[in-house]
């Protein structure tokens, strides 16, 4: 050895604390632990904050606009959107001015197209832009797109943020209302849900034997049930309205927490951490809240994050096929379906209630995923 | 197997009679009855007609005869359109539904796999990614906004495809596209899910030791261990084609059955409504039941844990 | 003896989101023709990591061999690319992996997995293939296999199905048989019995066999060279007889005197006090210094070489350096070393041990 160690070494090492026991990780508690995976989960973070934005704007949006839910005023009746600064970035679509190509033989006819659509007089508030121009030997037509400032022809000093709809009433008041009462909604049954489920699965598996064999025979039933034909049948009966709705997604829509409970507690009962509490004589109320509930929560919430943007859905699709809220309710499944009717001209009554729900949407999916992850304790490293 | 079936079944039958008692009970609860569309009619009338439905007897011996009926089939006459059995109006939507629904389906798993399987291979990388996200958006954006967006800007703005009506291919594109973006999304993050869980399995490893190809590791290995839980997302699927073929239906006016059921919904002709729902609740329990043989026959396991015990 | 396998200096890492893990640090050791080598060492140790990188079966990424050779017929495996691995894996070099409930495709006939390799290394027909599946599960002990080859592995018991997993290692005759604690998710009186198979199969086929486990008993029965591995590196090697008579490294010891034996009843057994160290950070001397009631300063400081004892044996430890202090064994292990002999080693062995 070319190196030769120092002789004075060799000698026996006095007592050293043993670190190889030591724990080099902080020691977090279970909601630390996760909160801190929750925050690496770029996508569960995005989510939650686009959430957040949403809610506080269906809070307190509606102030910050001056117009009324029910204003109407048919003389303002389809403003497009316009948006103080940014009336001049037009391809944002928020200038307020209605845009629309026209194809004719000759720039005169496409000129007069768009004064008829627009049903103008003359071109005073109407820009054009000659995007082709008509050519007789090869046939091709004129090309042109007008912009039509409604808000000038009008004399409206206003700025509707989203618009109006076809009886002049502002979309972004009505949005953000619709986002409240479509979240509400979505909120309360998913609530309830989780109420239901919790208690019927809790007690099904935690008492067991006969008492679960029934309970579980009744769910299998009720399982087999298709959620839409229960849905349908309840609004059916009940007058369409918030309450209905609720009822409707609720009065199926447990079983999937209960089985979800169940497993979990059937699960935790037989394994040895709470038979080792069993036989140290804990009781009843502390097994059920220092180790099934604790074990249990995180499924719990996963399971409640999963209903939320299903009932959004669903509240949804109910005003889509008719079977949804009346007017004067509001919800963002009723403003999309009023959007569509006023699709091909006015398209923007629709998109802004459509992205607003697809946000909530993605927002509590990705981060219900995100929670998934981050809470479940097999995957702690 | 011969039990479970029959137990499968049993359950089945248990869950329709609830359902078609339920609906029974509701139609008596409802207001109006195939009566009330006629406007004067004399009480001899209408005793002749509440005789001809039977609307006189008991309500019990209605509730038999209702019932009695379902089992052949017939869902009794529709309130707006007289002399018109449900079960005909119905069969005019159905072969337009199905063929809607099963070209979606199709075309969905068919690209939702296509999609999950690349991204397993390419764990973590930019392909996975991208389809996590399209998976993501596929699953939150509901079916009726992308094809209001899809008709807007293919039908409307660009004048690519006819915005409505059933029959020729162009008609065909834009409702089926946006019926199966659901089945496609949730196919491939089924699959994607599954085939990283089965490639990091140790029979994987132990095939690998064999000195199996990457190819038949993915193929005759991996697919078939990832795809049979893949039958059972299969539920949810079929519901999502049902809910999404009564909103695709109406926004493209294809004349399926959704369209029935929504112009039911307008006309208050409940009759359409009850028999429509009975036949998605008849679907929708017949395809579980399907799901679940089908599962069995796929995976030894299960199959013959069912044979032998 | 020739070599046939040859591992020189392999280091194996993972990279993982807290750094990079050092799984193996450092490896060298030779395979004889026909011997059978045990390496031995806790869970953690890089036993399986080290023999998993022979037929390169790391998962990459995140896994890598960081450096070093795999000689193999001359040809350094660490080099080799996926498609030139694929013609060795399961031809030359095959594993048997620790459990059996988990290593079978649960969808494939066991049939089919074990006709895969043969069909895959050997221009065979499918009907031979079958054949030649048929003897393999004779030799495997497989009862009634003409009847049992279709079936699918669920339809097996735990001891059944390490049954296929070997005979699907020995396919294709492979002339290094890896065996990663074949016997460790097994109950005690399948383990014998698997043991018992492992040693009929030793003598009916001439390949030479890595045998790991974290039983010393196991060894004791199968092997002719033992290495003892701690936290990524080989601490001691040496034949079986002088890991068992003769041991120098204080974790050889210690893992001996943690070793129940039957006819002891005064003694107890001897912990090895603390757990190994986390290889994100190694630590900078010897690896096993804070454990070791022998350590010196200098383990502090630096890792020790491997010192000579015999032609056959080398030691890790700085006590064998000249400078080092004179330290005996604990007097448990010391008689437990004689003890074991009678214990656990089998007659043939018993009596090279006496003249020893």
């Amino acid at each position: 050895m070319s190196n030769e160690p120092n002789k004075d070494l060799f000698v026996m090492a006095k007592d050293r604390e043993d670190t190889s026991e030591k724990i080099n990780r902080p020691s977090l508690t279970f909601w630390q632990d996760s909160w801190m995976r929750l925050r690496k989960n770029k996508g569960a973070l995005f989510g939650m904050i686009v959430l957040i934005l949403i809610v506080l704007m269906a809070i307190f949006g509606p102030i910050f606009s001056s117009h009324g839910l029910d204003d109407q005023d048919l003389s303002l009746s389809r403003m497009p959107p316009k948006v103080q600064g940014l009336e001049n970035f037009s391809w944002l679509g928020l200038d307020g001015k209605n845009r629309e190509t026209f194809e004719a033989d000759t720039i005169e006819l496409a000129e007069q197209r768009a004064l008829a659509r627009f049903q103008q007089p003359d071109t005073e508030f109407i820009e054009a832009e000659v995007k082709q121009e008509p050519n007789n030997e090869t046939g091709e037509l004129a090309v042109v797109e007008y912009a039509f400032d409604k808000y000038a022809a009008q004399g409206v000093d206003e700025y509707f943020w989203f618009g109006t709809d076809t009886l002049g009433r502002d979309l972004f008041t009505r949005v953000w209302l619709g986002t409240r009462i479509s979240l509400l909604i979505a909120l309360v049954a998913a609530f309830i849900d989780m109420l239901v489920g919790v208690a019927y699965g809790g007690i099904s598996a935690y008492f067991g034997g006969r008492t679960d064999t029934i309970m579980q025979r009744i769910i299998e039933v009720l399982i087999g049930i298709p959620n839409l034909v229960v849905v349908i049948l309840m609004i059916m009966i009940l007058d369409p309205g918030i309450v209905a709705i609720i009822i409707a997604l609720t009065i199926t829509g447990w079983t999937g927490m209960a089985r979800i409970v169940r497993g979990q507690v059937l699960k935790l009962k037989g394994q040895e951490f709470v038979l080792a509490s069993r036989t140290l004589g804990a009781s009843h109320t502390r097994i059920l809240t220092k180790h099934l509930i604790p074990n249990t929560i995180g499924l719990i919430i996963i399971n409640a994050m999963f209903t939320i943007p299903n009932a959004i859905f669903f509240e949804a699709f109910l005003s889509f096929i008719g079977l949804g809220l009346q007017a004067p309710d509001t919800s963002l499944g009723t403003l999309i379906n009023d959007g569509f009717k006023a699709l091909q001209v006015n398209p923007y009554i629709m998109i802004f209630p459509a992205i607003v729900m697809s946000l909530i949407m993605i927002g509590f999916n990705i981060l219900a995923d995100g929670l998934r992850d981050a809470l479940d304790p097999k995957m702690r490293e | 197997m011969g039990k479970y079936i029959a137990k499968r079944a049993g359950y089945m039958l248990i869950t329709l009679f609830i359902i078609a008692t339920f609906s029974f009970i509701l139609m008596k609860l409802l207001p109006g009855s195939p009566l009330t569309a006629e406007q004067k009619v004399t009480a001899a009338q209408r005793a002749i007609i509440e005789a001809k439905y039977g609307l006189d007897q008991p309500i019990l011996i209605q509730y038999f005869k209702y019932i009695g009926n379902l089992v052949q089939g017939d869902l009794g006459v529709s309130f707006q359109l007289k002399n018109q059995p449900v079960t005909s109006i119905l069969m005019a939507g159905v072969p337009v539904s199905a063929q809607l629904g099963i070209w979606a389906l199709f075309i969905g798993t068919f690209f939702g796999m296509l999609l999950g399987l690349l991204a397993s291979i390419k764990h973590n990388t930019i392909f996975d990614y991208g389809a996590n996200i399209v998976s993501v958006l596929g699953i939150s954006i509901p079916s009726f906004i992308f094809a209001g967006l899809l008709q807007y800007f293919v039908g409307v703005k660009w004048g690519l495809l006819p915005i409505a009506f059933w029959g020729t291919p162009e008609q065909m594109i834009m409702p089926i596209i946006s019926l199966s973006i659901f089945p496609m999304a949730i196919s491939s993050r089924f699959l994607r899910t599954e085939m990283i869980e089965v490639l990091g399995s140790d029979y994987m490893v132990t095939a690998k030791a064999k000195g199996v190809s990457n190819f038949a590791l993915i193929f005759k290995h991996a697919l078939r261990n990832a795809l049979i839980p893949l039958i059972t997302v299969m539920g949810p699927m079929a519901v999502s084609l049902m809910t999404g073929t009564l909103v695709i239906e109406q926004i493209f006016s294809v004349p399926g059955l959704g369209e029935q059921f929504t112009r039911g919904v307008l006309t208050n002709d409940y009759s359409i409504i009850m028999g429509t729902t009975l036949f998605f609740a008849f679907f929708f329990i017949l395809v579980i039941l399907i799901i679940d043989l089908l599962y069995g026959i796929v995976d030894p396991r299960i199959r013959l844990a069912g044979g032998d015990d | 003896m020739e070599n046939i396998l040859e591992v020189k200096n392999l280091h194996v890492s993972f990279d993982t989101y807290g750094g990079e893990v050092q799984a193996v640090r450092g490896v060298s050791f030779d395979l004889k023709k026909g011997e059978t080598l045990a390496i031995v060492g806790e869970s953690g140790s890089g036993k399986s990591v080290t023999t998993r990188a022979l037929a390169k079966l790391i998962p990459s990424p995140p896994g890598r061999i960081k450096e070093g050779e795999i000689l193999f017929e001359g040809k350094d495996l660490a080099t080799l690319s996926e498609r030139e691995m694929q013609k060795i894996r399961g031809k030359d070099i095959s594993t048997i992996f620790q459990d059996p409930m988990t290593s079978l495709n649960p969808t494939m006939k066991i049939g089919t997995q074990v006709m895969e390799g043969l069909l895959k290394h050997n221009k065979i027909s499918k009907k031979e293939a079958r054949k030649r599946t048929l003897e393999l599960l004779e030799l495997v002990g497989l009862p009634e296999p003409e009847k049992r080859i279709d079936q699918y592995p669920h339809q097996f018991s735990g001891g059944q199905r390490q049954r296929i997993v070997i005979a699907i290692a020995l396919a294709c005759g492979p002339k290094i048989l890896i065996a990663d604690e074949p016997t460790t998710a097994l109950d005690v009186t399948i383990q014998a019995q698997i043991l018992e198979l492992m040693k009929d199969i030793q003598k009916k086929v001439d390949s030479s066999i890595i045998f790991i486990t974290h039983d010393l008993g196991v060894v004791a029965n199968v092997a002719d060279r033992v290495a003892v591995m701690y936290a990524g590196k080989i601490v001691e090697i040496g034949t079986a007889d002088e890991i068992f008579y003769n041991p120098k490294h204080p974790y050889t010891w210690g893992l001996l005197g943690s070793m129940p034996t039957l006819d002891n009843e005064e003694e107890s057994l001897i912990a090895i006090p603390g757990s190994p160290p986390d290889m994100l950070n190694p630590p900078i001397g010897d690896a096993f210094a804070t454990r070791n009631e022998y350590a010196m300063e200098i383990d502090f400081v630096e890792q020790p070489p491997m010192f000579k004892v015999s032609d056959t044996h080398y030691a890790a430890t700085w006590l064998l350096h000249e400078h080092a202090p004179k330290v005996e064994p604990p007097l448990a292990v010391q008689s437990r070393m004689k003890d074991n002999l009678h214990a656990n080693v089998p007659e043939e062995r018993k009596k090279e041990g006496d003249r020893s």
